[in-house]
């Protein structure tokens, strides 16, 4: 088998089981596994600007958040149907990103993760500032009657798992197309010598904007189908936590690897949820596995698998 | 016919260092012209300007008639105007073919594949498509970068000393595939190595303290009093 086959035939195998998960899972695991599916997607994006093009953002919760809104405020506000709201979500997680990549791009390194983190914070600070129009720091619930595409009704369990499937599933081709095309390989290139790409005449900007923008649209698309499968809009989204968490999946799972993302959400996901069943101080568990990775694992799950022999892993 | 590269009253200073002071230069199609010089005499800042990796102070560049003094690098480097680096610049973390499959789809190869193999053949890494660039030689990671310039099938190719560190026997095959690329290619070489420059290159320019001291042929260089007293070493050294 090649490994372009192989690689196929295990993102695609990927796809089937989570597909037969739902008819073994309990409900519960079930909807866990739905939540960790679209929070994929959104570390998948942020693994295409960090992980494979070198974009160290601390800033993704607006993109997530811009999704969410872009989403969740025309349903609630002007009574739209859930699909051309979704895809409105999706538009400004791209939008947002291109405005904030246009500036946060002249900056580098270190200066990025705080120009993008501070776009963030404002992000945050003007859905509390605009308390009247985006319900504040309570947020507000999306309809039951706004959450239906198609005769699917999105909050009942079986169309909410194969939506979050559905997302996941053209999220993970997607992505898995874009990294082995050239132009997934001018992101690597950029990622890892960004004068000698200069000088192989690629602009840097335009490469990293576009990849930005790429993210965004994924952070979007996450967000505004996390508010509609769960049914909730809040603030809380566009908090730093959520420009840390897609960070830390992607980091645990393996940075610069396509179901990396997934990996490292599941098992953050879960390591909360039985952390947290135990004590209250969930935090140091999770602390604790973290500086067991860096130790141990510093290139995550799958980067540890690709070193180890699975150089095929896209 | 215009010049390929036609630069006039090129000037840049760092601070107050005059790097490069009003300097004139043609480099004519399909020859092989040196640059040579003292350390520190300008070699790599006037390359730079040319292909734009530093923005010039003052001046005119033209490529082949057009005025490329206002394009950035990589618009350059669509242009025409190839560099490779004094100090090894790969991507020593992806395949030898990645690295030259780069160069190639920049300027939109169709068939990327033979085009990369094409380049490795001519600098003979074919075998190595495969390897982790980081993991060869530095002869060849030289070789290499050589192909990622030639993948770009530019029109000048600036080659900022090529044969630094490489042992006696690379150099001899480096030479035969430099001198291969003309007419096709137009060669501006920086060099420190005399044999070097002397075998390959049709015209020589040498610069000291940021000005043009002479141009002329080989023969012409090597009989210029000012340019045995700047850079030879003056009338003592000959032995």
């Amino acid at each position: 088998m090649t490994d372009g086959a192989k690689s196929w035939a295990l993102h695609l195998g990927l796809i089937v089981a989570l597909f037969a998960a739902q008819f073994f899972l309990p409900q519960y695991h079930a909807t866990n596994l739905a939540r960790i599916m679209v929070l994929a997607v959104f570390a998948m994006g942020y693994n295409i600007a960090f992980g494979y093009t070198g974009l160290l953002s601390l800033g993704h919760a607006l993109f997530f958040a811009a999704g969410m809104y872009g989403m969740g405020l025309p349903i609630w506000q002007l009574e739209w149907p859930a699909l051309p709201a979704l895809i409105m979500g999706l538009v400004a997680g791209g939008g947002v990103a291109a405005a904030v990549g246009v500036l946060a791009l002249r900056t580098t390194g270190v200066s990025f993760m705080i120009v993008t983190l501070m776009f963030a914070q404002a992000g945050y600070l003007t859905i509390l500032y605009f308390n009247t129009y985006s319900g504040g720091d309570e947020g507000f619930v999306v309809d039951r009657a706004g959450r239906m595409i198609g005769g699917m009704d999105l909050a009942a369990d079986t169309p909410r798992y194969l939506a979050a499937l559905g997302l996941f599933a053209v999220a993970m081709l997607g992505c898995l197309v874009l990294v082995r095309s050239p132009f997934g390989r001018v992101m690597v290139a950029m990622r890892e010598n960004e004068e000698r790409s200069r000088m192989l005449g690629y602009n840097p900007f335009a490469v990293k904007l576009t990849a930005l923008v790429v993210s965004g649209i994924y952070a979007g698309a996450a967000g505004a189908a996390y508010g509609l499968l769960f049914g909730y809009v809040g603030a809380s989204f566009a908090q730093i936590q959520y420009s840390i968490l897609p960070l830390l999946y992607v980091l645990l799972g393996g940075a610069g690897t396509v179901i990396g993302p997934f990996l490292g959400a599941a098992a953050m996901f879960y390591l909360i949820d039985i952390a947290s069943s135990y004590t209250s101080a969930y935090f140091f568990v999770v602390g604790a596995a973290l500086v067991a990775l860096v130790v141990f694992a510093p290139k995550g799950m799958l980067g540890t698998l690709r070193d180890r022999g699975l150089k095929w892993l896209p | 016919m215009a010049a390929l590269i036609e630069a006039s009253g090129l000037t840049r200073h760092f601070g107050g260092v005059r790097a490069v002071e009003n300097v004139d230069f043609r480099l004519e199609h399909g020859e092989i012209h040196a640059l040579i010089g003292p350390n520190g005499a300008g070699k790599t800042t006037f390359v730079s300007l040319l292909s734009g990796r530093i923005p010039v102070q003052s001046g005119r560049i033209l490529l082949a008639g057009d005025d490329i003094t206002a394009l950035s690098a990589h618009a350059r480097v669509r242009k025409g105007i190839a560099y490779t680096f004094q100090i090894t610049s790969i991507y020593p973390r992806l395949s030898v073919f990645d690295n030259v499959a780069l160069a190639a789809q920049s300027r939109g190869a169709p068939d990327l594949k033979d085009q990369v193999a094409a380049a490795l053949g001519r600098v003979g890494l074919k075998d190595h498509a495969a390897q982790t660039a980081g993991t060869l030689s530095y002869g060849h990671q030289r070789l290499l970068e050589l192909a990622m310039g030639l993948a770009l099938r530019p029109r000048v190719l600036i080659l900022d000393e090529p044969t630094q560190g490489l042992a006696a026997g690379e150099i001899e095959g480096f030479k035969s595939l430099v001198a291969s690329l003309v007419p096709d290619t137009t060669v501006l070489l920086i060099e420190h190595n005399m044999d070097v420059v002397m075998d390959l290159a049709t015209r020589i320019t040498v610069l000291n303290f940021g000005q043009v001291l002479a141009t002329g042929t080989p023969e012409e260089i090597r009989q210029n009093s000012h340019v045995q007293a700047a850079y030879l070493g003056g009338g003592d050294a000959e032995g």
